[in-house]
């Protein structure tokens, strides 16, 4: 039988959900600031938009962080959003940090390359919170959380992330409706890491087919067995399962050593909000 | 006409701060006296906040005249009776989720939440004890029963209330938002709404529900207080995810019209359900079950 696989969500009450959860989230703590990195594509700028619309423009600072072999269309769709919002900007190129330690240790491997560039965009990143009494906001979707295309203490290093409960799918639709520019919308999604880089061409899939297929499995706890029954290749499924269990490291803190009688992690539990 | 103005409040906590959750209760009250509310509902941990894990046992409080907290909460009861959430400890210091019906400067009923979710994204069962009653009590509006969250997603507990004759079931929650689809309403929302009508209708009784709203990390509580007469009727109902004080003035001689008309109080036979559960439980497969 196949299943009906809808992944659409009512984008209104989506949009005031987040809007709600970072306005109250970043302000409960005392802050009233927010950073984004802004690559020109749309995750990121779906952040942006609602970082704007919970704490007012003014309140919110996109950085934009290229690599020499960066997209111009990555600079000039992340201006867009800029000009769009009347958000805070700056620029920052993350060439003169990278390249000293890629010589240094002469990395060849463009999933190294890429992790390295990652990570320096989360140190910039870091540093503007710091310097402006901002939290970070992440940009990660469900989809990429877990399948785990994401760089560990990089890209998937933030303070709270309104995106991370959507699929990529999903984040299409509210950016849609929320109007960021439908050439961000419409654009193949792209890590930018090395010039042709594409999501689904790194990962072999279509965003599409793989949010249907993470639908059932993880939201409607679908065995996988009944997947394949609703028309998913063998391969396919077990492909997806192996990306989310092998990826489960990049989705928890570090894992501690139990001695005591107490442990943080284990049984010494309390939210992030506590006091608050 | 016998009417009573009952009032919800749906209310942000913050968590592990009991003084400033109290704040907040007074000032509630004070606004609701203004609305001439006679009875004023408060959601599930009220004065704690939700997620409590290992700060549950710092947050227990009794409600005497004696505490601290609870004082100011039994003064405020000489003007408007009071259901308040809260952290209970016995005398062997098991702590379960409680809600306090205060009255005319005393505790009347307590009531210790029976059904810990412990699924999900539920972790009760981890940190309270399991409540081990459920019983109706009177007051100066007739009998009334009281039900936190997880007891009413089971059918048994506002059964058992129908039976113990209350005419008013007062619902507390703190329930966490989840299952965004198309339709402009969450879908945790849906249910509640759901079965708080059924209850009503199926029980021919006032039906009434408050949830907290505002966010503990990623949790959002979405509120939406509502109150359903014995006709299954929408009476009032708050908005959803904000701060409100919703008031409704229900007229209770409407539990006399309608069961004129329907009956089912008069014609339920509880001694053939109590035969047959004990059949059941008797049995293999019912004493697997029967908890």
């Amino acid at each position: 039988m196949r299943p009906d696989i809808s992944l659409g969500i009512n984008t209104s009450l989506a949009r005031q959900l987040l809007v709600s959860f970072l306005r109250e989230e970043v302000t409960r703590t005392g802050l009233s600031r927010a950073v984004v990195g802004l690559s020109g594509g749309v995750d990121s700028a779906l952040s942006c938009f609602l970082a704007a619309e919970a704490l007012g423009s003014q309140n919110v600072l996109a950085v934009r962080m290229p690599y020499k072999t960066s997209s111009s269309d990555s600079l000039a769709h992340a201006q867009l959003i800029i000009d769009q919002l009347g958000v805070q900007s700056e620029t920052f190129s993350i060439t003169d940090v990278v390249e000293p330690l890629l010589e240094t240790i002469s990395v060849e491997d463009s999933r190294r390359r890429g992790n390295i560039m990652a990570r320096a965009r989360m140190i910039v990143l870091y540093d503007r919170s710091a310097a402006t009494n901002a939290l970070v906001i992440g940009t990660g979707n469900k989809t990429e959380i877990l399948l785990g295309y994401t760089t560990l203490f990089g890209d998937s290093a933030s303070a709270l992330n309104p995106l991370g409960d959507l699929y990529k799918t999903q984040v299409r639709q509210l950016a849609r409706a929320i109007g960021v520019p439908a050439p961000i919308v419409d654009k193949p999604p792209t890590a930018d890491l090395w010039p042709g880089q594409t999501d689904e061409g790194e990962m072999g899939l279509t965003y599409e087919r793989v949010d249907q297929l993470l639908y059932l499995l993880v939201d409607q706890r679908y065995h996988p067995e009944e997947c394949m029954e609703a028309g998913f290749e063998k391969s396919f499924v077990e492909r997806v399962l192996k990306m989310i269990r092998q990826n489960q490291f990049k989705r928890m803190p570090p894992i501690i050593a139990k001695l005591s009688n107490r442990t943080v992690g284990y049984d010494f539990l309390y939210l992030r909000d506590w006091g608050t | 006409m016998t009417t009573l103005t009952l009032g919800l409040a749906q209310i942000k906590t913050k968590l592990g701060d009991i003084h400033a959750n109290l704040d907040k209760h007074l000032a509630y009250v004070e606004e609701a006296a203004k609305q001439g509310v006679e009875l004023l509902v408060f959601p599930e941990l009220s004065l704690t906040g939700y997620v409590l894990q290992d700060l549950a046992p710092t947050l227990a409080h009794s409600p005497t005249p004696d505490d601290p907290i609870f004082k100011p909460l039994l003064d405020a009861s000489r003007r408007m009776d009071l259901v308040v959430g809260f952290v209970d400890e016995d005398e062997r210091h098991r702590f379960f989720i409680s809600a306090a019906y205060l009255s005319q400067g005393r505790a009347l009923h307590i009531h210790h939440k029976v059904y810990l979710p412990t699924y999900g994204l539920f972790d009760e069962g981890r940190f309270f004890a399991w409540g081990d009653s459920i019983r109706a009590f009177d007051t100066r509006f007739g009998r009334v029963g009281v039900l936190i969250c997880e007891d009413f997603w089971h059918a048994s507990p506002p059964y058992l209330l129908w039976l113990d004759g209350a005419d008013l079931m007062l619902f507390a929650s703190a329930s966490p938002g989840r299952g965004l689809k198309q339709e402009d309403k969450l879908e945790s929302a849906w249910w509640v709404e759901h079965v708080n009508r059924a209850y009503a209708s199926l029980f021919t009784t006032f039906v009434a529900h408050t949830n907290r709203v505002g966010f503990e990390d990623g949790l959002l509580f979405w509120g939406g207080a509502t109150v359903f007469d014995p006709n299954g009727e929408l009476l009032a109902q708050g908005p959803y995810f904000e701060e409100a004080l919703t008031v409704a003035h229900l007229d209770l001689g409407q539990l006399r019209r309608t069961r004129a008309r329907l009956p089912l109080l008069r014609d339920e036979r509880h001694a053939l359900v109590l035969r047959e559960i004990q059949r059941i439980t008797a049995d293999e497969r019912g004493a697997r079950d029967k908890g």
